[in-house]
């Protein structure tokens, strides 16, 4: 009756290797992308670029090397509560700074 | 009614007699007893500053203790009843007492941790008597800065350090019961079959392990920049104080919440029993519950209006908090409308929760006032907020901790208490809280600033309402405290389930023994299976 | 079968293994939920610093290593990848395997620790320690320090998250060796591979915030 339990986190058999060496090669490239993308002249949107690609490859662990992607939902939802209420709390307090005259 | 326990299985009571049974245990009941004994500490350290309080506001000159004192004591008061009282109260207690027993388990999810937290309470809470023996903390229970961390003369390192400490206290309760209410429930007890008072805590969990956090690295980062003497919060270094009010009331918004929660929880549970009703709009009960605790977190700024904050900020959070009360209204309304055509009996925890429902309501209303922009520059840091803040956090969440002390002691100690004293003692207390806090209201709506211990003499005769309303509260406190020690030896037996009420905890015999159950229990039914009319549910 | 090896663990107030490792994973989520809003602050810190000193933060990021900072990255994601390699490993009950790949992921822990100390050492030596040794007299000196005061905390407190994790993961290797885990009963190590990749994620975005900013 447990709903954590239909999806466990560690299947019983072994997964193959290969997506975790492909995702290593992967997260690598994106490292890449990003080191140099901050030396292109974009202005405001290096950091939207840096932050969108970190937060790319931050889902990507989270996935594959956390399991997530073949997790329940609940542990899904325990995965991004955290995230949700950090942007809550950047989000409001940012919308006080940029309002100030 | 049946019990589901064998006969004659040990109690947790009896399981050990030794010190050492009760330091090294990682039975639920047990921890949840040590709680109750530390927090009961706390709560007469912090009774003592308050009573210092009123006795130097008696007159309108400063003549019992000077200004540093003053400060350092309302700032024990506020320390000490926030994190060492009011936050573990309900849910160190009874949460860790009945939420296994309600859903059915044999013990919370990590035993160990439970106990772990009670550990860390108890160090964090050395760190505040080593604070108030070195001399106290003068900076309010806010820490606000740059007063903290720039010209506070006061020991503020070892306080913040003992409020960081019992922050993850905290953090692993309410990590405990989230994967306990996942996991551990018994066979048939769905989601929608737990009692509100199992939701109300899995709420309030979400809330400490959320919130919890942000305060703990803010007052690191209070006590960094104290050391150091550079940090984001100094204003010398174009750093801003005001960040640090976000990031300290991001946590303690809610951290009200976490006080007022557990005691929404007790409440559905004892007025349910003593109307013989189902709670009405269970779901709803539920919705709000999550709704109160989510939205919670979004209303911080509403502490900030005047801080120079922007107005447009102010505008969204001033919002943000008016929906917080539509659910805390829909729990008003659905317990009012449980208690309709309801057998209602007046036992002593029923008139502990009915005085919630009151002083809830008065609390939440004034709220509703604070929470609106133009009203808040006139009644902000005046009594009036002092008054509105007990009346949610004495009057809610200190009436439902008796409420609930009253409806399971029974169940805790297999004892039944004298009625006719509990119920004096429950009038009591209401009296005396409204004697001691209404006053507050029109001191503030007139003008009286809170934190001094001077004021004009016109606030006087207000004053000296409030101060003897205090000692009527403080006879209500120490009322239980004499009838239910006499209980412990002279108190009737209670049997398994005294006021013929539904719940798991009430199928095991008072006290419970040490696993709960002889069987695991089956669950066929929704909650609150009461009939109006009769005395017994099932 | 489920009980081989883990009476030490075995807790008899669940109903069988599998809702203790699923409890214990929950858990842990939870636990890693806590610490997202524990960095949190920090970050939340960071934004609004340098929303407010925008051009000081461009100053700053100047004078942080982007070689060394983008060499630990990569160690750091590669520690990931044998994390998960030693946490699959154990699934299956390879103790050997699963000890070596654990022993190599402490070993990149450390080497990001030696990375990460020289660059330390470097800022103090450039007198760039905010309270301690700060000699930075360039143009939004205020805010320079401000970015360093972050730089530290931050990177201090992920460093001693990687401490604690490379204890753990010390710890875990012996076990593992002497034969405590098994394909029934892994449950700690997946726990260390939970908090080891949580690390790993909060560097992933420390990075670009102190190494990448104003590199254009």
């Amino acid at each position: 009756m447990n709903e954590l339990q239909q999806a466990d986190a560690v299947p019983a058999k072994a997964p193959p290797t290969g997506r975790y060496w492909l995702m290593w090669l992967v997260l690598l490239a994106l490292q890449l992308v990003n080191l140099g993308s901050s030396y292109l002249p974009l202005g405001a949107f290096n950091v939207v670029v840096n932050v969108g690609i970190s937060i790319v490859k931050a889902l990507l662990v989270m996935a594959v090397f956390m399991h997530l992607s073949s997790a329940s939902p609940v542990m899904r939802l325990a995965a991004g509560v955290g995230f949700f209420f950090l942007a809550v709390l950047i989000g409001l307090s940012l919308g006080d700074y940029m309002t100030r005259p | 009614m049946t019990t589901i326990a064998a006969e004659g299985a040990p109690s947790y009571i009896s399981a050990g007699y030794t010190l050492r049974s009760w330091l090294t245990t990682r039975d639920h009941k047990r921890i949840a007893l040590l709680y109750g004994v530390s927090i009961l500490f706390f709560f007469l350290v912090a009774a003592a500053a308050a009573a210092m309080i009123r006795l130097e506001l008696l007159t309108p000159a400063g003549d019992l203790v000077d200004d540093d004192t003053y400060n350092k004591l309302f700032t024990v008061h506020g320390v000490v009843m926030v994190w060492f009282f009011l936050i573990p109260s309900i849910p160190s207690t009874f949460g860790n007492f009945l939420i296994p027993l309600m859903i059915g388990a044999k013990d919370v999810a990590f035993p160990r941790l439970n106990l772990a937290s009670w550990y860390i309470y108890t160090l964090g809470g050395l760190f505040v008597v080593v604070t108030l023996i070195a001399g106290g903390v003068d900076t309010g229970w806010t820490f606000y800065t740059p007063y903290t961390t720039m010209f506070s003369n006061s020991h503020v390192i070892l306080a913040v350090t003992g409020v960081f400490i019992v922050g993850f206290s905290s953090i692993f309760t309410g990590l405990n019961f989230i994967v306990t209410v996942h996991q551990m429930r018994a066979p048939g007890m769905t989601w929608f079959r737990l009692p509100l008072f199992v939701w109300a805590h899995y709420a309030t969990s979400l809330v400490m392990v959320l919130a919890t956090p942000v305060l703990a690295m803010t007052l690191a980062l209070i006590a960094i920049e104290r050391l150091l003497g550079v940090g984001i919060f100094d204003p010398a270094l174009g750093g801003d104080p005001l960040l640090f009010q976000h990031l300290f009331w991001f946590y303690s918004h809610p951290a009200v919440y976490i006080m007022i929660l557990p005691a929404m929880g007790v409440v559905s549970e004892v007025i349910t029993c003593f109307s013989r009703k189902p709670v009405f709009g269970y779901q709803f009960m539920v919705y709000s519950l999550l709704a109160i605790a989510a939205v919670g977190f979004m209303v911080w700024g509403h502490h900030m209006f005047v801080s120079g904050q922007s107005m447009y900020a102010g505008m969204v959070f001033s919002l943000l908090s008016f929906l917080v009360a539509i659910p805390s209204a829909i729990k008003v309304f659905n317990w009012t409308a449980t208690l309709y055509k309801g057998s209602v009996r007046f036992d002593a925890p029923m008139l502990y929760a009915l005085g919630f429902i009151g002083l809830f309501m008065m609390g939440g209303i004034t709220g509703i006032w604070l929470a609106a922009l133009a009203a808040d520059v006139h009644l902000t840091d005046t009594y009036f907020v002092v008054a509105h803040f007990h009346y949610i956090m004495v009057g809610g969440a200190v009436m439902a901790f008796f409420s609930a002390l009253h409806f399971w002691w029974p169940k805790v100690t297999g004892r039944l208490y004298p009625d006719g004293w509990a119920r004096a003692g429950a009038i009591v207390m209401f009296v005396g809280f409204n004697l001691t806090f209404f006053p507050q209201y029109i001191a503030g709506y007139l003008g009286m600033p809170r934190r001094y211990h001077v004021y004009p003499p016109e606030f006087q005769v207000l004053n000296v309402l409030s101060s003897g309303g205090a000692v009527v509260l403080g006879v209500g406190y120490l009322l239980p405290l004499l009838y239910l020690w006499w209980s412990l030896r002279r108190g009737r037996l209670a049997g398994a389930n005294p006021w013929g009420a539904t719940g798991l905890e009430w199928q095991t015999p008072s006290p419970p023994p040490t696993y709960n159950f002889a069987s695991a229990p089956r669950v066929e039914g929704p909650p609150y299976a009461y009939q109006a009319g009769g005395t017994d549910g099932r | 079968m489920a009980a081989e090896g883990t009476s030490a663990m075995a807790a008899s107030h669940f109903a069988d293994a599998e809702q203790r490792e699923t409890a214990a994973t929950f858990g842990m989520w939870i636990f890693l939920a806590t610490e997202v809003l524990f960095f949190g602050v920090l970050f939340a810190g960071y934004t609004v610093s340098r929303v407010q000193h925008a051009e000081a933060f461009i100053l700053a990021g100047r004078h942080t290593d982007v070689l060394l900072g983008s060499i630990n990255t990569a160690v750091l994601l590669t520690s990931s990848l044998t994390m998960a390699l030693a946490v699959r490993a154990g699934s299956v009950g390879w103790r050997r395997s699963c000890a070596a790949w654990l022993v190599l992921t402490a070993v990149l822990g450390v080497a990001f620790l030696a990375i990460k100390g020289y660059e330390w050492h470097e800022d103090w030596l450039q007198g760039l320690v905010p309270g301690l040794r700060f000699a930075y007299s360039g143009p939004d000196a205020p805010g320079v320090e401000l970015f360093f005061f972050l730089y530290f905390v931050m990177t201090g407190l992920h460093a001693l998250h990687l401490t604690i994790g490379i204890l753990v993961i010390a710890v875990m290797a012996l076990l593992a060796a002497r034969g405590r885990f098994s394909a029934a009963y892994h449950t700690p190590i997946v726990l260390t591979g939970l908090y080891w990749h949580f690390i790993d994620v909060v560097w992933i975005f420390l990075y670009p915030l102190f190494y990448l900013v104003s590199r254009s």
